[in-house]
């Protein structure tokens, strides 16, 4: 027994080390099984503010950038207004309620979006996230789509109060069901870590006419996303001689460099989906 | 004391707020800088609470780039090594008692450049390969710690450089 202590007194810097060691690497492997801990929570709320202060600066600098943004999303949404659609029958006016049930017409409303402004933002590791000044008491959830003005950049993956933290699309777990526009064909989007700009889209028949510039949209498989929105633009076509299948290196539609604004979009049938599907697999 | 903890906030500060914002070169190069506040802790220190230190700088940074543990890892492991290298390197007896830190007229040119030059490999190495566990290739993987590795030697050197530390001989009156 003496001997033990000996040892540990003889060795405590050693093992003082080995310990500190396994702590850090248990944090580290257990967080990349989105692991949601304590520490986190707190350390989110601290860098979060801290980013804040940091944005109010840089926020300055980018003013101007921010306004095209502005401009640009506005003239989207104004293309999409019931007043630019013009039937034949100009008797008849098409109008949507954005009142959650409407029982006259049965429309409902599936998708809410939020607008929430980016404080923190890295694009150079191997996993990328982002942090937005928005949390649970403003509605954000864990598994909420997060869509730029110029398309799809990532998914929520921890919350706080008022903060949340974005898995952008340059994370090696993110992948987003999409599909090519012109075709139809769906895959899954992921990235491979190599260049910030480029994300990978797998599973293409080589049946398939594709070209460089076609645009890939979200696709009606994903939860997350409303369907059609933008991720990327096809760059380059990966004939892998091997397989039946093209890989497309797709150019980002968002510019992952200059964020500044988002919108977080809340499915608000997801939880039914979800729920049916699993209770299915459950029956089987 | 007090100038160490300035110097754990504005190297933690600069790391995330100056190095990491700016747009990379090339996927291998990283500039990494924030270690240093280590190498420059002062001799009198425990091991023990070199350890401490070290891992808590480690984890400040690791809430920024939301990586819990990633750095800490591989601040630990400078922090350990480090006293080896000094009791290793230190040229004359009784240095790391006449002088307060590591620095260049501390131990001279030689043994500091080494101690800076292994401690940088050391935990670029261990970070990169932290970071790319199962993924990426050994070419890869070489590359990055190759690039990291000169990018922060670099930085290292103009920071010396910019901010000479006054290192003055302690006698035993003082």
């Amino acid at each position: 027994m003496r001997n033990i202590f000996l040892i540990i007194r003889r060795y405590f810097n050693f093992l003082f080390f080995l310990l500190l060691q396994i702590v850090s690497l248990y944090l580290l492997f257990s967080y990349n099984k989105y692991h949601q801990s304590a520490f986190l929570e707190v350390a989110h709320e601290v860098t979060g503010s801290i980013g804040g202060k940091y944005n109010n600066i840089t926020y300055y600098f980018n003013l101007k950038k921010t306004n095209e943004d502005l401009v640009r999303a506005n003239e989207k949404l104004l293309n999409q207004l019931t007043q630019q659609y013009t039937g034949a029958d100009t008797s008849v006016v098409i109008k949507t309620d954005s009142l959650e049930i409407d029982s006259a017409t049965g429309q409902f409303r599936k998708y809410i979006w939020r607008a929430a402004k980016v404080v923190n933002n890295t694009v150079s590791l191997p996993n990328n996230t982002l942090t937005i000044e928005r949390g649970e008491n403003q509605g954000v959830k864990r598994d909420m789509g997060v869509v730029g003005p110029d398309g799809v950049v990532g998914t929520v993956i921890s919350t706080s109060a008022n903060y949340a933290v974005v898995m952008s699309m340059l994370h090696r777990q993110h992948r987003v069901s999409s599909k090519l526009k012109k075709t139809g064909e769906t895959g899954v989007v992921i990235w491979d870590g190599v260049d910030p700009a480029y994300v990978i889209m797998n599973n293409i028949p080589k049946s398939v006419q594709v070209a460089v510039g076609d645009s890939v949209v979200t696709s009606n498989y994903t939860v997350r996303f409303p369907p059609g929105i933008l991720v990327g633009t096809v760059a380059e076509v990966i004939d892998d001689k091997s397989s039946n299948f093209y890989s497309l290196k797709l150019k980002t539609a968002t510019n992952f460099y200059n964020i500044e604004y988002v919108m977080v979009v809340e499915n608000q049938m997801k939880d039914e989906q979800t729920s049916l599907e699993a209770a299915t697999k459950i029956n089987d | 004391m007090l100038k160490n903890a300035l110097r754990y906030i504005l190297f933690i500060l600069v790391q995330v707020y100056v190095l990491f914002q700016i747009p990379p070169l090339h996927r291998f190069v990283v500039p990494y800088l924030y270690f240093l506040y280590i190498l420059w802790l002062p001799f009198n220190m425990s091991r023990t609470n070199l350890l401490i230190v070290s891992f808590f700088y480690g984890l400040t940074l690791d809430a920024f780039t939301q990586t819990p543990g990633l750095h800490a890892a591989a601040c630990t492991l400078i922090g350990y090594l480090r006293s080896f290298l000094i009791s290793i390197l230190i040229p004359q007896e009784g240095a790391d008692q006449n002088y307060r830190s590591p620095s260049f007229t501390s131990m001279g040119w030689a043994p500091y450049a080494t101690y800076v030059a292994v401690l940088t490999l050391v935990h670029n190495t261990y970070l990169v390969f932290l970071e790319i566990l199962g993924v990426g290739s050994f070419l890869y993987f070489l590359g990055k710690v190759l690039a990291t590795s000169g990018i922060s030697l670099l930085l290292i050197l103009v920071t010396e450089l910019l901010f000479a530390r006054k290192e003055r001989f302690r006698t035993n009156t003082a």
